[in-house]
């Protein structure tokens, strides 16, 4: 009888402790990794803006990061995986939004921000520049793509310039589409003319069963040496309309 | 399990329940810092990427 007891009573304190440790595991999933990888992103978007300003002596920024310029076209291959070479800004995502964009789509380096579809154009480039994005945990850079509509302004800032992306539509597809990110997005083999964008996220939240996938078409490229920024990113961020 | 840590921590029991509770937050810490974050790739709401 005792035996049995205290049988009972050990598996009684198991489920007890695996109950805790699901909550615990909840807990840092949705909690602690914004946490963390809100402030590592912060951290990258600085560190990199940094790197662009023009240092003493008129060098711009260190060679690593001025050879892996993907503003040069034919270099952007050179990036290493996991390395931030831009900056996203999306006024509808706020004001004060932005996250580096790194190249590469492994789980690991989106955790660290945006990833770069690494076989994909580079930003502004004529193609289609696909990047990819957490809609929940890890800071969550695509939490609101959702929100994005047609004419939203998504701005790519390289070290030489600042691209503006208008949102042209979206659509929500099963995570095998691959054609969504081809140069012609939705047109796999066809010869691109025009300079696309396409970001991916997870659909629905806290779901992969679906991708949630919006389109951007080039609409403006501000180089950096014209002293502009685009008038989208000093312009009050547009209301999100209520419905 | 538990009762059995409990009469096996040190002293009066204001020390045995501050040890239980360093014990607990050095559990959860290494949870935190290395359990989860290789148990997360694992789950099936954290990737945004489409692929074949």
């Amino acid at each position: 009888m005792r035996t049995l007891r205290a049988v009972v009573h050990g598996i009684g304190e198991l489920f007890i402790t695996l109950g805790v440790l699901l909550l615990l595991f909840v807990a840092w999933q949705l909690w602690w990794t914004d946490v963390v990888a809100g402030r590592a992103q912060e951290q990258t978007a600085r560190e990199l803006e940094q790197t662009w300003k023009p240092q003493a002596g008129g060098a711009v920024g260190p060679p690593t990061v001025r050879a892996a310029d993907p503003g040069k076209g034919a270099t952007l291959a050179q990036i290493p995986m996991g390395r931030a070479f831009a900056l996203i800004r999306v006024p509808r995502f706020g004001r004060d939004y932005v996250r580096p964009i790194l190249q590469g789509t492994e789980l690991s380096v989106l955790d660290e921000g945006v990833g770069h579809y690494d076989t994909s154009a580079g930003p502004g480039q004529v193609g289609n520049f696909a990047v990819a994005g957490h809609r929940v945990t890890y800071a969550k850079p695509f939490n609101q793509i959702a929100e994005l509509q047609s004419g939203d302004a998504v701005v790519v800032e390289t070290r030489t310039t600042y691209y503006v992306y208008r949102v042209v539509g979206h659509t929500i597809v099963t995570p095998d589409r691959v054609d969504v990110v081809a140069p012609v997005p939705e047109h796999p083999g066809v010869k691109p003319t025009t300079a696309m964008m396409t970001m991916t996220a997870c659909h629905p939240e806290f779901s992969a069963r679906e991708r949630y996938v919006v389109y951007s078409a080039l609409s403006q490229t501000v180089p950096k040496t014209s002293g502009k920024v685009p008038a989208v990113l000093t312009a009050a961020a547009p209301s999100i309309p209520r419905s | 399990m538990y009762a059995m840590l409990w009469r096996h921590l040190p002293g009066p029991w204001p020390m045995r329940a501050a040890l239980a509770l360093v014990l607990a937050l050095v559990a959860i810490a290494v949870l935190f810092v290395w359990g989860f974050p290789v148990l997360a790739p694992l789950m099936p709401f954290n990737d945004g990427t489409v692929s074949r």
